[in-house]
């Protein structure tokens, strides 16, 4: 018996030559076995279709809820990043001064070398903008003398768009004659970028439960297949299969389970995105924000899939650990 | 090809199932294995299966002490033995075919090779026009047959059988009895456990006699195994 468990060994074959041959075609039985266990035990989720489906629906959902806040927080920081970047200072004039004397200012702040492009809004296409945008044209009206003062709108270079450097740009403005006040709207920004990073971690907390949920899920729904086909185990490892053989097909089931969830979470997130697309649309452009909700890119789309295939695996090798290990043959039969 | 040399094997409730047995099975010999229930028979089988360990003594097969093999070498020892049960642990959810395959595929033997050696079981137990049938269709006898095809397709050097002809008519278990010897002139060594004397009587073996753990009985018949 040991020579025969020795020749059953391609590595150890007698020529060269021939155990190359046998290597070959033990690893293409290997590969065709692997073939047959994999379009098996799709075969099995598709023979019980609604009980498949449910499992797919579980984690589908449990999937696509963190993926799709993951995405709506992706867009939120596109948009503050696009903000950060046009960061602008507002600085108004002092009430007295003539439009003459703010295009003098205007100038003069143009020429500073921390100054990359100055617009100035004069009193009267203030009020005008006003007027057109807010709809209090009637109360405006009521109004003896234009309450707006002359505005300059100073942007920064690139280089300069640092919380810093903005704060010293505007310490600088103010210290000039005839600009009564320096707005830097930064603040609003930096609140809302520790709400986003908040909303990250909590995210990804959500993410994890939520992953750790579909293995449980799938463990769960791995441990009934492996009930259900308790006799065919004991006989697999009767006749000889190896941990890694009886374990196999769980295993695969396993993977197909997530691949199912993954197109199902998938399907969930287009068919969201879809419904959400015409209201965002309207309620940025009412914000007059450019803000979009992007859906899953190709990669994307292909990350998730994989990640719900590693779920899967992962909740199928729980159940096998726990349970197949704890399926051993015993002589069931009368003989005492 | 089996050896037992002072081996006990202790429950762990004080129940000694073997107590300090010995014997020797050669190549191509086959011996019956009797005893009343609670003998040890399935005691003695599941040791030689490695579905046991020995609580003392060694067990030797095909010159492997089996004592001391690792926990996942055990498949590999499996594979080098042929079972056959009393309830001959059909799967019903499959083909004849696909039954008697089971033990080539657990080994990785090339599709087309195991299609080959099914049909040569199947054709040795003499149902080769049954492949496509479903085991829950076949008389009992004919089942048997399938589990001693499934039991003997990847030619294995050793075949245990536990009680195969309990089930079956004494018509029938003669038939069984003929394959055994069948395949012990051909080199396999073949044990039987049952307790049907006057079958065993008939045949004119070797035979193994257990009484409360104890071997009271190993046979006259050494000469047999002695020739080979």
């Amino acid at each position: 018996m040991a020579t025969e468990s020795r020749r059953s060994r391609p590595e150890r074959g007698r020529g060269a030559a021939r155990s190359r041959s046998e290597s070959r075609s033990a690893a293409e039985s290997y590969f065709a076995h692997h073939r047959k266990v994999a379009s098996d035990s799709a075969r099995r989720l598709l023979r019980t279709p609604v009980a498949s489906l449910m499992t797919w629906l579980v984690m589908g959902v449990a999937l696509a809820l963190p993926v799709g806040l993951l995405l709506l927080l992706g867009s939120l920081q596109g948009v503050s990043a696009g903000w950060e970047s046009s960061a602008r200072l507002t600085a108004y004039l002092e009430d007295g001064l003539s439009l003459a004397q703010a295009e003098q200012l205007q100038l003069e702040v143009g020429s500073r070398g921390d100054v990359d492009d100055v617009e100035l809004i004069g009193r009267e296409q203030a009020l005008a903008e006003f007027r057109d945008s807010s709809g209090l044209s009637d109360a405006l009206d009521y109004l003896d003398t234009n309450p707006l003062p002359h505005t300059l709108l100073v942007t920064p270079p690139e280089s300069d768009r640092t919380a810093a450097g903005v704060e010293r740009l505007a310490a600088e403005l103010k210290a000039l004659a005839g600009v009564a006040q320096v707005q830097v709207d930064l603040g609003w920004l930096q609140r809302l970028n520790g709400m986003t990073e908040l909303l990250a971690r909590g995210v990804w907390v959500l993410a994890m439960l939520l992953g750790a949920a579909v293995v449980l899920v799938i463990g769960n729904t791995i441990r009934l297949a492996i009930e259900n086909r308790r006799d065919e185990i004991l006989v697999a490892k009767l006749v000889g299969g190896t941990d890694a053989f009886v374990r196999r097909p769980f295993l695969y089931t396993g993977v197909w389970f997530g691949l199912g969830g993954g197109l199902v979470a998938w399907v969930l997130l287009q068919l969201s995105l879809w419904w959400l697309s015409g209201p965002i649309e309207r309620l940025a452009g009412l914000y007059r924000s450019n803000f979009e909700l992007t859906g899953l890119s190709f990669e994307g789309a292909l990350g998730l899939l994989l990640v719900a295939m590693v779920l899967g695996w992962l909740g199928a090798w729980v159940a096998v650990k726990r349970h197949l290990d704890a399926i051993e043959p015993g002589m069931p039969s009368g003989a005492g | 090809m089996i050896e037992f040399q002072q081996v006990s094997k202790r429950y762990d409730s004080d129940h000694t199932a073997l107590k300090q047995v010995n014997f020797h099975l050669s190549r191509g010999e086959l011996a019956f294995l009797t005893g009343h229930s609670g003998a040890g028979k399935s005691t003695l089988l599941k040791l030689i299966m490695l579905m046991e360990r020995p609580s003392a003594g060694q067990v030797v097969v095909g010159g492997q002490v089996l004592n001391t093999l690792p926990r996942r070498q055990v498949p590999y020892i499996r594979r080098h033995i042929g079972v056959v049960f009393q309830n001959h642990q059909l799967l019903f959810d499959r083909t004849v075919f696909d039954n008697v395959a089971m033990p080539l595929e657990v080994m990785g033997v090339p599709a087309g090779d195991i299609g080959r050696r099914v049909r040569a079981a199947l054709d040795k137990v003499g149902l080769l026009n049954k492949e496509r049938m479903n085991p829950m269709q076949l008389s009992g006898g004919e089942q048997q047959r399938v589990g001693i095809a499934r039991a003997v397709v990847n030619k294995p050097p050793l075949l245990l059988a536990d009680e195969p002809t309990g089930n079956l008519d004494p018509e029938l278990s003669a038939d069984i009895m003929h394959l055994f010897e069948q395949f012990s002139q051909v080199g396999v060594t073949v044990l039987i456990a049952s307790h049907d004397i006057a079958l065993i009587d008939a045949m004119g073996r070797r035979t193994l006699t257990l009484e409360q753990g104890r071997l009271v009985a190993s046979g006259a018949t050494m000469e047999s195994a002695d020739g080979h």
